[in-house]
């Protein structure tokens, strides 16, 4: 009996619509969490997998070897290297393709890789106008690494206590 | 100056100063629906712990012209089956009403259009013609949400203007005029003298059967989104579009404006009667203090704010809870609380009435 009392009173002095009232009233002077984005952006961790590109030693020799590990472990099978010995006798890549189109992103090319040369940068704006701009040639992917060299390094400097 | 600017007034013909008043009126009528839109999108967005529109103009300022700028530059799609007439009256029917009940809103003492004695009796026809427009803009546009959102709107309206009538009439009893201007000044002395607190339950009444009215959340089952697309502005775009929204928050603030007119003293300043004689005098603050068309528009903002508030708040309303809440629990409060009213005149009981 009390209980349908206290319904009835609950109801007519519309209790609950005033606790919601309450809570939104609350919200509309709470912090705001949008992130403005193309003026601001999240932070990106230093693992963060992007685009990929090719690194090169200090001394402007490219890094990769061929060993084709990053071949062997693309579950995508996005990558495809052909190679031969150059005349100073080592072994290098005539053709390292990645088809972005085929590539997921997993980043197990650059865990694979012994020299660190295959890495997967920062960036995440990019796009193809034309059939055929998905692939990423050996050319390609050394100019990002050249372009972004020292962003790469800084992230691999901040990662490595962990690897 | 003044002296010039009264005779040039007066030299005026009347068809002239009576459409400068209206110009006066209709004017910031349409800013603030447009600034009321903004505010909308800005105000659930706060509570959604966003930010809201803030891209065009300084913090977006210039978003509700972008907008309108927009929906003047589209095309006006009329579907190929539906009776054209019609379909391009129906938003006509629902501006008109919208915007023709203003005459009668008195904005200050003596500052209204057509100072007519039943001015609440116009209202309430006004506002009643305003969902022939809803209904045309259904069946006319040939669709089956529309046709939909039209028959569910008349209905709801229909229901709740019984209620918002009865609610009317407890305020009519209270002033015992039907003139708005009127109505204010016999709420004249104190807070305590407005109609709200003496007819509290009447109050609540109105306030929601006004959210009922005007269509919007909770009960905005006529356009319900995820029901039925838009409902009965679904084949609506481009500039007949935008004038339904138009009608829509026009008579959002009218009954914002209305509730502060009938319910909260219009534009009677709350300090009155609690503060001495001697503040009112003050040059500025005085100004402030006393009764004046800020104090209507305070409370006129204060309401639109709760229709804002009430949507970022509310669920929709299941269609036949609508129809139990406005047959089966308002209808009959209102009917208890116009016969306690009706006592309390008649025996001369409370303070509040003469």
């Amino acid at each position: 009996m009390s209980t349908a009392i206290r319904q009835f009173f609950k109801t007519f002095l519309l209790w609950e619509l005033l606790l919601g009232l309450k809570l939104t009233g609350r919200h509309l002077f709470s912090r705001k969490i949008t992130i403005q984005y193309p003026d601001e952006t999240t932070p990106i961790s230093p693992r963060f997998r992007g685009l990929h590109a090719l690194r090169r030693y200090p001394n402007g020799e490219e890094r990769c070897i061929a060993c084709k590990l990053c071949e062997a472990v693309c579950p995508a099978l996005a990558i495809t290297i052909e190679s031969e010995a150059r005349d100073d006798g080592t072994r290098r890549t005539t053709r390292y393709d990645i088809d972005l189109f085929k590539c997921i992103f997993c980043g197990f090319c650059e865990e694979a890789c012994p020299v660190d040369s295959i890495v997967e940068t920062h960036i995440m704006h990019y796009h193809f106008e034309n059939r055929g701009e998905q692939i990423m040639t050996k050319d390609k992917l050394l100019a990002i690494g050249d372009k972004y060299e020292a962003q790469i390094a800084a992230a691999r400097a901040v990662d490595a206590p962990y690897r | 100056m003044q002296q010039a600017m009264m005779e040039f007034w007066d030299g005026l013909p009347v068809i002239m100063q009576i459409m400068t008043k209206i110009m006066m009126i209709v004017g910031p009528l349409l800013l603030v629906v447009a600034y009321t839109t903004f505010a909308e999108r800005k105000v659930i967005g706060y509570m959604q712990v966003r930010v809201g529109p803030n891209r065009v103009g300084p913090r977006g300022w210039l978003q509700p012209i972008a907008d309108s700028l927009k929906l003047l530059l589209k095309e006006v799609i009329i579907p190929t089956n539906s009776d054209k007439y019609l379909f391009l009256i129906a938003p006509v029917l629902a501006i008109a009403p919208a915007l023709a009940v203003w005459a009668v809103i008195p904005f200050d003492d003596g500052m209204v259009l057509a100072d007519i004695n039943a001015g609440l009796l116009y209202l309430l026809a006004l506002s009643s013609v305003g969902v022939y427009g809803i209904i045309i803009a259904g069946w006319a546009s040939n669709s089956r949400y529309a046709l939909l959102g039209g028959m569910r709107s008349a209905a709801q309206i229909v229901s709740y203007e019984i209620a918002m009538g009865f609610a009317l009439v407890g305020v009519v009893m209270a002033a015992g005029s039907l003139n708005l201007g009127e109505i204010v000044m016999a709420q004249q002395g104190s807070v305590y003298h407005w109609f709200l607190l003496p007819l509290f339950p009447l109050f609540l009444v109105y306030l929601i059967s006004g959210v009922a009215e005007t269509n919007r959340a909770p009960f905005d089952v006529a356009e319900g989104e995820s029901e039925i697309v838009a409902g009965f502005h679904v084949e609506y775009s481009g500039m007949a579009f935008a004038i339904f929204f138009l009608a829509e928050y026009a008579n959002m603030i009218l009954i914002s404006a209305l509730t502060a007119l009938l319910f909260l003293g219009g534009w009677l300043s709350p300090f009155e009667g609690i503060l001495p004689e001697s503040v009112f005098a003050l040059p500025v603050i005085g100004w402030l203090l006393g009764s004046g068309i800020h104090w209507l528009l305070i409370k006129t903002a204060f309401f639109l704010f709760c229709f804002l508030w009430f949507r970022a708040t509310f669920p929709r309303y299941r269609y036949d809870h609508i129809m139990r809440l406005g047959w089966k629990v308002l209808i009959p409060v209102t009917i208890l609380w116009l016969f306690v009213l009706g006592v309390a005149v008649a025996l001369g009981i409370g303070p509040w009435f003469a």
